[in-house]
């Protein structure tokens, strides 16, 4: 039953890792892949994480849980310093002065 | 015997972070390569799990994932805090208003 549980949640994490990689390679400029990029990676990386979590769950013994509680620490960080990141690299980008991409112009 | 679904899946990470280096060697302004630096640094904490699970080793590799996210978070502010400071040469050729006396 964990088993199950764990798989599905790996296999949701590669999916949305795989959208953020087709929107980072497709979208016409920085902001819009930053978009892509940075919501599906934290929640693909979240969701992974955390069936490791499970995974690791799996026999009840102590060093076990212990990886388990090692792993939701991994997810609880990721889960705060992704945005973080996403937001320090697009405040920067508007500083220095990066232009939002309009409709019909030429991607770049 | 290795986990045929860990190693699917441990491949399939893999082949999204060499899609990402696309972006990460062609990308036309520099902050296109930091998001993509970053979005491999988070592949490959999830790729030290599944290889972890591979190895049977999931206690040691956990470490190195915590290891790896504060690195990558640490690197991320890092490039956008120096590139806030001095100004990436090629943000011109990303139609910025290069000329107007910014910092």
């Amino acid at each position: 039953m964990i088993d199950l549980v764990s798989t599905v949640l790996i296999a949701a994490g590669i999916l949305f890792f795989a959208f953020g990689v087709v929107g980072l390679l497709r979208f016409p400029d920085f902001y819009t892949r930053l978009h892509a990029a940075g919501k599906s990676d934290s929640l693909g990386s979240v969701l992974i994480v955390t069936g490791f979590a499970l995974y690791s769950l799996k026999t009840l013994s102590a060093p076990a849980v212990l990886v388990a509680i090692k792993i939701f620490f991994i997810a609880l960080f990721i889960f705060i310093a992704s945005p973080t990141a996403t937001h320090a690299i697009t405040q920067t980008a508007m500083s220095v002065g990066v232009k939002p991409w309009e409709k019909g112009e030429k991607r770049r | 015997m290795m986990n045929p679904f860990m190693l699917g899946g441990a491949v399939a990470i893999l082949l999204l972070m060499l899609a990402a280096l696309y972006r990460l060697v062609w990308g036309p302004t520099v902050f296109d390569r930091i998001v993509s630096a970053n979005m491999i640094g988070t592949k490959t904490t999830a790729l030290l799990l599944f290889i972890g699970v591979l190895y049977e080793h999931l206690e040691m590799f956990v470490d190195i994932a915590i290891a790896y996210t504060l690195l990558n978070f640490i690197t991320t502010l890092a490039a956008a805090k120096y590139f806030q400071r001095r100004p990436p040469v090629d943000a011109s050729a990303a139609g910025t208003a290069g000329e107007e006396g910014k910092p």
